[in-house]
């Protein structure tokens, strides 16, 4: 889940990365008392979860707090990229004598968190690293030892840097790190992170991302900065699809059948098991498969849970089939989730041998699961069927209409 | 013989008598099962009948009473009783 600019400050500076005086402001009023709080010259940054904010007008700087206001009544009507802003952030206009960049991501090849720093910031480090590649210096650090600072001085000094520049700019990356570390994020950046004319250092802008799965450890922070349960932070608020494919989840603590996204398709999936979901998805169309939905299923859900997941696709209309199709299970029972979805299909009025292109579930209790699928006609493949080939049974089986 | 039964899509149980008239069995019969199916009524033996369908085939209700006092039995394999 992604923060506002004005959020991932707020845990920046808890953390003692220095940024900018100001704050967000709800209405224009608020926007011209933060403005006549700060003094001088302040911008105008609309809140939104998107990019282009310069372009789109978005930012806006002002010299008077009369100036700050019309900026704000304007920044605040302003749509960008269809996304209303949540607030507009004010804050002191900073003197700046050069940009740096200042990130941490996770390396899911590596398996490590790496920082990332150049001496090029203001632009997208991505294309620092294309055009400019030895202005980006790169620092793998780990998650279980105790974080060392060292390691980030070493990165910062493999640009050049030395003096008391060296020493301020492995204080924000390490606060940065040990942010990214503290907080369960899978993106920490700060771009640009600039050196003001008096030689300090400051965040100008701040983009964290947080993993989904760390919010109930980060309750805490979530709570403190106002962020409910109910605000997924998705890159497009959910659909009545996926919010009814929550609720089935959520209905039983039995297991996973959910995380459900919808997509246009017409061969609805119920797919999932140790990254199967991701794979079989794949599949389907590299196979020139076109899936009505992406889901995970696993950790055994009730029968209740995998009846629940099926009806709902089946009710998307423009599904014709369905798949089912997981990696080979181990805690995930075979013969619970093949009567789920069976029940499912017959409870939506079909026949199961009909809607269900294949089921290619091995794993536990797979024999007495062959037996239900056997008694209702539904093809079925074992282990010895890989996913990829599942896959192209049932798109074929689409494509025939069969 | 009279019994206390349920049937869903997949499984049916039967409890015969004299356990499912008996409190005691019953109240043993719904702290057993990991997937709620029975009740302890003030008759004896209820059946949850929408979680029939969950039996996770663990057979620890066999165990209550006598042989063949607790019956389950998967539909969807002609009726074969699920051993003790």
């Amino acid at each position: 889940m992604r923060f506002y600019e004005y959020e991932a400050k707020a845990v920046l500076a808890k953390r003692g990365v220095p940024v900018a005086r100001g704050g967000v402001a709800h209405s224009p009023d608020e926007a011209e008392r933060i403005a006549r709080e700060v003094g001088g010259e302040v911008v105008l940054k609309s809140q939104v979860l998107t990019g282009g904010r310069m372009k789109a007008g978005g930012v806006q700087f002002a010299s008077t707090p009369e100036e700050a206001r019309a900026h704000a009544d304007a920044i605040l009507r302003l749509e960008i990229n269809g996304q209303s802003p949540r607030g507009v952030l004010v804050e002191a206009k900073s003197p700046v004598k050069k940009e740096f960049y200042a990130g941490v991501i996770y390396d899911a090849v590596a398996k490590l968190p790496v920082a990332i720093f150049s001496d090029m910031g203001g632009i997208d480090i991505e294309q620092v690293a294309e055009e400019h590649p030895e202005h980006v210096a790169r620092a793998h650090f780990s998650t279980f030892q105790p974080f060392q600072e060292f390691r980030m001085k070493e990165l910062v000094a493999s640009l050049g840097v030395s003096g008391n520049e060296l020493g301020a700019l492995t204080r924000v990356m390490s606060k940065l790190a040990q942010t990214f570390l503290a907080h369960g994020l899978t993106l920490a950046e700060i771009n640009p992170l600039a050196q003001l004319e008096d030689g300090s250092f400051i965040a100008l802008d701040s983009h964290l991302d947080m993993e989904d799965e760390a919010r109930d450890g980060q309750a805490a922070l979530l709570a403190e900065l106002g962020i409910g349960k109910e605000e997924t932070r998705q890159a497009r608020p959910p659909t009545p699809f996926e919010i009814r494919g929550a609720e089935v989840d959520a209905s039983d603590h039995r297991g996973v059948a959910g995380r459900v996204v919808e997509f246009d398709g017409n061969l609805g999936c119920v797919i999932g098991a140790g990254g199967g979901s991701l794979t079989i998805f794949d599949a389907l169309r590299k196979h020139g498969g076109r899936p009505a939905n992406y889901c995970e299923i696993g950790g055994n859900p009730s029968v209740k849970k995998a009846c629940g997941l099926t009806k709902l696709i089946l009710s998307k209309p423009g599904v014709e089939k369905i798949c089912v199709i997981m990696n080979v299970v181990s805690n995930t029972r075979v013969d619970i989730v093949a009567r789920g979805v069976i029940k499912g299909v017959v409870e939506s009025g079909y026949d199961p041998a009909e809607k269900i292109a294949i089921f290619r579930i091995p794993g536990s209790w797979e024999d007495e699961g062959f037996k239900i699928l056997e008694k209702y006609g539904v093809d079925y493949c074992d282990r010895t069927v890989p996913m990829s080939e599942a896959a192209r049974r049932a798109v074929e089986k689409v494509k025939a209409g069969a | 013989m009279a019994t206390h039964e349920g049937s869903g899509m997949f499984i049916r149980v039967e409890v015969g008598e004299p356990l499912a008239s008996d409190a005691e069995s019953a109240k043993r019969l719904a702290g057993i099962c990991p997937v709620d199916i029975f009740a302890a009524a003030p008759e004896g033996v209820g059946i949850v009948d929408e979680n029939l369908d969950e039996c996770i085939l663990c057979g620890l209700c066999l165990a209550v009473g006598p042989a063949g006092a607790v019956r389950i039995i998967k539909l969807y394999d002609n009726n074969a009783p699920l051993e003790a």
